[in-house]
């Protein structure tokens, strides 16, 4: 069964077609992986998805709704949720706090029962902080709890934003660039981490990425962007062999050679 | 010194006893050097210094009450400067709440507002129009002005309507972001002020540029509220009432959105924070606290006229807001006082003395740099040296800090997925 739809979706950035009618069905349940070379249209696709831009052209549908023309709170509302190539903590508040942030929709408070600190609203609050918790135990940074984002480590930043994104009960989860700047050693720790949120918690995941070891060994099924269109997809082995794609990595003499 | 901070530190008893101390010795030296602006000064840092012993917040509040309601009154009420050292505080207890409305908008929202008095003016013109015979100008129904005893609910109306506005400012003004939006709020709150001016004519709202004069005074089973003594205890009600709000906000899930826009809208949107919603939020609430302030400003003043609403009172504001520490409750009480009474008392103080000096003839000052011009300059040479080397405020904010081991066994019932690993190794194989 298919979780996430896009047909013929198009992004124009002025004269420069950045995405240009791509098709892509992602199975339930499935981990695949969107490569490409550097400026293909792997990020703008997924705030194509994530509601950052609006298509110019084509349809998003997770399950049997669509998601074009929705703003990116309501997407997320849907239950889609992203971490970002460049990572977008809320850096100057603690790390407990931005997965509190995550759990933003789901909690009930309004501004009379925030001001008037009811009983509900105090221990919706106290269950916050520790699903919060729950979720910083999940990706290992409980200890850190009450240090403010900023001052983690570039690894432990990039656990965070995972942690943010699960507190939000995602039923797609988006990574961009999961392993940039990871040593060897955290990359491993990333594909093992990823296998297990799928089974943990009946995700599906969908992520960009250069490490092609991580993409080959974690992916079921790959799609490749160049230049804003869809040049191939497949499994692992057959995207390997792909003369399309080695192509758009390695240039037209890599394929052909003189 | 720091022997003496140090062992003063987890030592509540001799923390207290030293605080009731200073306040016994202050109050004294006030109760017996009348006009002296020190004594009224160093009997104000007792609630900083109570801010800074480590007692229970419970406890704080109640010492904080206990000076503020009986201890500053009274022992300032014996001699003539009496009603001068209220009217400081007073004003002093209107640039707080003023402030600390700001402080939601720059200071956890991160949205630079440079017309925040409008809201201010909204609130004074909002009782002033009712309070006095100009609302018989255009509501042909109903008496006017209305009395005294109205002043208690318009506090409210006030509030709400100011609120309104905050809305209505919001919605077009909240497409902008960052410099953008500093000089659209700067166009409307000169708007409303330029409007309130010539609002005399086709039909008299405001009276123009003439003002509203003699606003009725809060009336309370046939009490009057008129002197600045009286005001005193209107201001501390609402200000307690505003601050009691301002925490509850903060560290609540709207708290918390506010500060997420702030930090980074893209990641705000995408963990489903509606953005236009919680930033208008920002933007009613912030100007609730400053239209309630706004009534009881007209009611001091029983006198309304577009000149008090000036971009000056805006920027006055903000620095409040930033010299404080921008998202810092006490910060900006603290900066809120700071600059009102360095602007009402201090200054003026320093101004009159050098002035008393030139006259005597001890010192003469060239025509440029007479006393009085040198007020602003001293001002602004203080807002400069704190920006060099104290730009994250006077208290910078800071962060709650959570208990873990609470934490820890709440957390385990959230564990609905089937985590195989032990806590806290989750990352690492």
């Amino acid at each position: 069964m298919s979780i996430l739809t896009v047909s013929n979706l198009t992004k124009q950035f002025g004269g420069l077609v950045a995405v240009n009618s791509v098709d892509m069905t992602v199975e339930k349940g499935s981990i695949t992986a969107v490569i490409g070379p550097n400026g293909a249209g792997k990020t703008t696709f997924f705030n194509l998805i994530t509601g950052v831009y609006q298509p110019d052209n084509g349809n998003v549908q997770l399950g049997s709704s669509s998601l074009v023309g929705l703003k990116p709170h309501e997407i997320s509302r849907h239950g889609i949720a992203r971490t970002f190539q460049n990572i977008r903590l809320f850096s100057n508040i603690t790390v407990l706090e931005n997965v509190m942030v995550g759990l933003h929709k789901q909690l009930k408070a309004g501004i009379v029962g925030t001001l008037f600190q009811t009983k509900k609203v105090r221990e919706e609050e106290q269950l916050a902080k520790e699903e919060a918790y729950h979720w910083l135990e999940y990706v290992g940074l409980a200890k850190h709890l009450n240090e403010d984002a900023q001052n983690l480590s570039y690894g432990a930043q990039r656990r965070l934003e995972i942690a943010r994104a699960l507190a939000t009960k995602p039923k797609l989860l988006l990574l961009d660039e999961p392993a940039a700047g990871m040593n060897p050693r955290e990359t491993r720790e990333l594909t093992e981490f990823i296998h297990r949120m799928r089974e943990d918690l009946d995700v599906t995941i969908v992520l960009i990425e250069h490490d092609m070891k991580l993409v080959m060994e974690i992916s079921e099924q790959i799609f490749v962007l160049d230049h804003g269109e869809k040049i191939a997809e497949g499994k692992p082995a057959e995207i390997r062999n792909n003369v399309k794609v080695i192509e758009a990595y390695l240039g037209k003499s890599a394929v052909t050679p003189a | 010194m720091n022997k003496l901070t140090s062992k003063l530190k987890g030592n509540k008893l001799a923390q207290i006893i030293l605080l009731v101390l200073y306040v016994l010795i202050t109050s004294l030296s006030l109760y017996l050097a009348q006009a002296s602006v020190t004594a009224f000064l160093l009997m104000l840092f007792s609630l900083l210094l109570l801010y800074y012993t480590e007692l229970p917040d419970r406890l704080k509040w109640l010492i904080a009450g206990v000076v503020l309601i009986g201890v500053i009154p009274f022992v300032s009420s014996t001699g003539p400067g009496y009603q001068s050292y209220m009217e400081v505080a007073t004003v002093v207890g209107i640039y707080v709440a003023m402030a600390l409305g700001l402080n939601i908008v720059v200071g956890l929202a991160g949205l630079l507002d440079l017309g925040f008095v409008a809201f201010f003016a909204i609130g004074a013109y909002t009782y002033g129009i009712f309070a006095t015979g100009q609302a018989a100008n255009f509501m042909p129904f109903g008496t006017f002005p209305l009395s005294g005893e109205s002043f208690w609910i318009f506090i409210l109306i006030g509030c709400f309507v100011a609120a309104l506005f905050g809305v209505l400012l919001g919605i077009p003004v909240l497409r902008v972001k960052g410099d953008y939006l500093a000089i659209v709020t700067l166009g409307f709150g000169e708007i409303i002020r330029i409007v309130f001016n010539n609002l005399d004519k086709p039909v008299n709202i405001t009276n123009g540029a003439m003002g509203l004069a003699s606003v009725k005074p809060p009336e309370i089973f046939g009490y009057q509220f008129v002197y600045p003594n009286q005001f005193y205890y209107i201001v501390l009600a609402i200000l307690f009432l505003v601050i009691l709000a301002v925490r509850r906000f903060e560290f609540s899930k709207i708290g918390r959105s506010w500060k997420a826009v702030r930090e980074n809208e893209i990641a705000a949107q995408s963990m489903g924070i509606h953005l236009v919603r919680t930033k208008l939020l920002a933007f009613a609430i912030g100007a609730s606290f400053s239209g309630m302030m706004g009534v009881v400003f007209a009611a001091k003043q029983t006198f309304v006229d577009p000149t008090s609403f000036t971009l000056l009172e805006s920027i006055t504001i903000l620095v409040m807001v930033i010299l404080g520490g921008m998202g810092s409750v006490p910060g900006v009480i603290l900066g809120a006082a700071v600059i009102t009474i360095l602007n009402l008392q201090v200054l003026t103080e320093v101004t009159n003395y050098l002035n008393q000096l030139s006259l005597d003839g001890v010192i003469s000052f060239p025509e440029a740099l007479a006393p009085a011009k040198m007020q602003r300059f001293i001002f602004g040479a203080i807002l400069i040296i704190f920006a060099i080397y104290r730009p994250q405020g006077l208290i910078p904010s800071k962060n709650p800090v959570f208990d873990e081991e609470s934490l820890k066994e709440g957390s385990k019932k959230h564990r609905k997925e089937k985590i195989t690993v032990e806590p806290d190794k989750g990352f690492q194989a």
